[in-house]
């Protein structure tokens, strides 16, 4: 078979297998999308934006655990596509990315809508090509395919010079089933010892705590990490990444951990003897002051980048591998050990969890007459029956999400934690609902969050993804302005807008439903109606509470057991250690 | 402490951008750094000085591990190792002057290689203090400049560096 380059780069994804591109064309990308006008097995997803491109490629990857696929042009529609491929990079997520070029012989003359999207694009990539021969078009793809997706997950671009993909040459096509590359090995099982003595100070563990993270839902090891928690009987928290790697509603789970964990989650690591973290990497934001993380503790960490470990926290058993075959291999030792954990130790573990959870962190002001944002997650939990997709954008409404919405399964909370990107909600529930158009897709927002992307409300028209838009309109960017409450006595520095649009009108303008709710007793009736609404999208615009903090809260440069809590605990927990 | 790793890349246009982007993105710590092909013109072998607590070597390691186009590294300060660098040296000479640039030369096992009236240039191979310490035996204003390598080392022994 003879294709052009734009041929060739398309029959790529068609036997990649790739479901949708989502992209936006320009001058150097013209050949492929001609390429992409003579067939229909790969959908191209025209967004608004190509930031939207992006983060509806990541969100698919995020939900379907197969990898998103991103075409732009080059100059202005790779840079737009920045912010999307850092946000991806930040939270491992497998991507390719395809740029267009100007073509080679004026490449570096600074040609019309040339950037350096290798250079620019390096530290925000898992690894990136700028294809110089034709020829070598195909291996690329699948090499960019194969990094993306295997190790530690992330984005792969590859930069396409317009003469690569003229029409008029053509050679030989084939794509290689396999690729290897001599300096890229990534480690998938764990070493054997390693995992034994991680086993035994596990088993021996009097106040034993069970932190996992992302690597858990992109590792595919919920049901083993599940299984393992259940057979130890260990608490367990899950970082902001980590949600939906345990079931959310079991008894053993003690919620979030880190700066807007729960109480319980942050005590209990900070009282825990033995820590087992399990594909999660001791972020900023869950570790708190480091030289207080845990002090008592002796940690496990398995992850299969080797540069995730000891990079913040020093830890004591470290093992480099997959999640899953890991895991697999701590159930087995764990069934045929002698040791059993000792019963009391745990029970009495257990006494003091329940002591922090009777503080009851997450509880609120259930009798206002103003909307809570709490609230309304709780009825959208209820309404949804646990089962929705939820995607988020950033700012307090995103913790409210992490800490109301109960997810009882991996991949259905879907937020960018690591770059924390506003404007990432929107386009990434449109990518959702493309991946499962059954489903019922949330995305839960701010007012000043959704004015990022606001734009993509266009292509849900277009290819009729009907997701529910609910927007905690607090009139603040309320997470800046609590920070500003804390920390610079309320002086609310440009954390408010004097104009709002009017989202009914606007959700209209762009052919959606729009509904406001202004009160508590329409709350639950107003998701019900917009989730009846199966093939609209309904921007469902909540008027709430301007004042409301996001706690427990553990301030800047202070440590898990110094947290700020909306009701001061009644009495002080006695603090039993032995 | 001062460590020398090397490392061996594939011999492509955006690596060395990648392995100099690392050290700067992280704020890491970069005395020098050489690099050309090697005996299989696919991969390059590239020599970089830094200097850094255990915990931030360790992590400089794992980081330069983890690019794609680095096929393997080695730490050479953790074993026996041989390192030298190259310098070429342009000192001014006049007729009294001549005969005391060559001694020293001598001393430090130089080669003059170009001559002119009012010139010499010196090759001077060995480790870095060697280097520093012939420079510094010549009075301010005599050295007319200095093109130094950058360090390059090899472990001893017979085990190596090699795919
Ligand atoms: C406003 C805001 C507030 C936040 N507050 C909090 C908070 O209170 N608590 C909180 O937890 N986070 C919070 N975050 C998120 C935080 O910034 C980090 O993104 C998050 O904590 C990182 O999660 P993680 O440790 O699970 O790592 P991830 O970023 O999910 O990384 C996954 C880790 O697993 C490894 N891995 C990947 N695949 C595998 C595999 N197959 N096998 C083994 N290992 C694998 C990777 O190498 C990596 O080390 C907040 C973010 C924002 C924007
Ligand atoms: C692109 C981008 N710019 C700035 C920030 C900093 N930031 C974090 S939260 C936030 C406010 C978000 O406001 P809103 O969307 O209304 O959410 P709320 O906190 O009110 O729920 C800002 C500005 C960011 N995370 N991303
Ligand atoms: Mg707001």
């Amino acid at each position: 078979m003879e294709l052009s380059g734009g041929q060739i780069l398309v029959q790529c994804l068609k036997d990649e297998g790739v479901e949708f591109v989502f992209g936006y064309p320009g001058g150097s990308v013209l050949h492929i999308y001609d390429a992409i006008f003579h067939q229909d097995d790969v959908k191209h997803i025209l967004v608004r934006h190509e930031q939207g491109a992006t983060h509806s490629a990541d969100a698919y990857a995020r939900a379907t655990g197969k990898p998103g696929v991103v075409l732009v042009t080059s100059g202005p529609g790779a840079t737009n596509a920045v912010t999307g491929i850092a946000t991806a990079y930040m939270d491992s997520i497998p991507m390719v990315i395809i740029s267009g070029q100007v073509p080679s012989p004026v490449i570096g003359s600074d040609a019309f809508q040339e950037v350096d999207t290798v250079g620019i694009t390096r530290p925000c990539v898992k690894h990136n090509f700028l294809v110089k021969d034709v020829n070598q078009l195909a291996e690329t793809i699948k090499k960019a395919f194969y990094v993306a997706t295997t190790g530690r997950p992330g984005p792969v671009l590859v930069d396409v010079p317009k003469d690569i993909t003229d029409p008029n040459i053509k050679i030989p096509y084939k794509y290689p089933k396999k690729v290897s590359m001599r300096s890229y090995n990534p480690v998938v099982t764990g070493h054997k010892g390693q995992i034994k003595r991680a086993v035994e100070m596990l088993l021996c563990a009097q106040r034993p705590m069970i932190y996992s993270g992302g690597g858990v839902i992109l590792g595919e090891a919920h049901e083993e990490l599940t299984e393992l928690t259940r057979m130890l009987g260990y608490p367990i928290t899950n970082t902001l990444m980590g949600l939906g790697g345990y079931p959310a509603t079991d008894k053993q789970f003690v919620g979030m951990l880190g700066m807007h964990g729960t109480y319980e989650a942050n005590m209990g690591m900070h009282e825990a003897d033995v820590i087992l973290a399990v594909g999660a990497r001791f972020d900023d934001r869950v570790t708190g002051k480091l030289a207080e993380f845990c002090p008592y503790a002796k940690i496990v960490h398995i992850d299969v980048d080797p540069a995730s470990i000891s990079k913040t926290v020093k830890v004591d058993v470290p093992i480099v591998g997959e999640v899953k075959p890991v895991l697999q291999q701590m159930i087995e030792l764990i069934k045929d050990s002698k040791t059993k954990p000792s019963k009391a130790a745990l029970e009495s573990w257990w006494q003091l969890i329940q002591s922090w959870r009777d503080v009851n962190c997450l509880e609120y002001d259930r009798e206002s007459r103003i909307i809570k944002p709490q609230y309304v997650v709780e009825q959208l939990y209820e309404v949804t029956n646990g089962n929705a997709f939820v995607t988020s954008d950033v700012g307090q409404h995103q913790m409210y999400a992490a800490q109301y919405y109960k997810f009882d399964k991996p991949r259905r909370w879907i937020n960018s934690g690591g770059l924390g990107t506003m404007g990432f909600g929107l386009p990434a529930a449109i990518g959702v609902k493309l991946a499962f158009p059954e489903a019922d897709v949330a995305c839960i927002t701010g007012e000043a969050s959704i004015q990022m992307c606001i734009q993509e409300l266009s292509t849900a028209l277009q290819y009729n993804t009907p997701v529910k838009i609910v927007n905690l309109n607090n009139r603040y960017m309320g997470m800046v302005r609590q920070w500003q409450e804390f920390s610079y006595q309320s002086r609310y520095s440009h954390s408010y807008m004097d104009t709002i649009p009017d989202f009914v009108k606007l959700a209209e303008a762009y052919g959606h439903v729009g509904i406001r709710v202004e009160k508590p007793e329409e709350v639950r009736d107003a998701l019900k109606q917009a989730f009846e609404m199966k093939d609209r999208t309904v921007f469902l615009d909540f008027i709430t509470d301007r004042t409301e903090n996001v706690y427990p809260m553990i301030e800047a440069g202070k440590a898990h057991h110094d947290m700020k809590l909306r009701v001061a605990p009644g009495t002080p927990v006695e603090r039993e250690l032995s | 402490m001062r460590h020398i790793i090397s490392i061996l890349i594939e011999n492509e246009s955006g690596a060395l951008s990648r392995v100099a982007g690392l050290f700067s993105a992280r704020g890491y710590n970069i005395e020098s750094l050489t690099v050309a092909p090697t005996e299989d013109p696919s991969l390059s072998r590239m020599t970089l000085v830094t200097s850094g607590s255990d915990e931030i070597i360790e992590q400089i390691t794992k980081q330069l591990n983890k690019l794609i186009d680095v096929v393997k590294l080695i730490d050479l300060a953790e074993s026996a190792h041989i390192e030298r660098e190259l310098m070429l040296v342009k000192i001014k000479t006049t007729h009294e002057t001549r005969e005391e640039v060559k001694r020293m030369v001598d001393i430090f096992r130089g080669k003059i290689i170009d001559v002119t009236p009012n010139s010499y240039v010196v090759e001077m191979t060995g480790q870095s203090n060697k280097l520093d310490a012939f420079i510094h035996g010549f009075e301010e204003g005599s050295i007319i400049e200095v093109a130094r390598s950058g360090p390059t080392g090899i472990s001893r022994g017979e085990k190596g560096l090699h795919l």
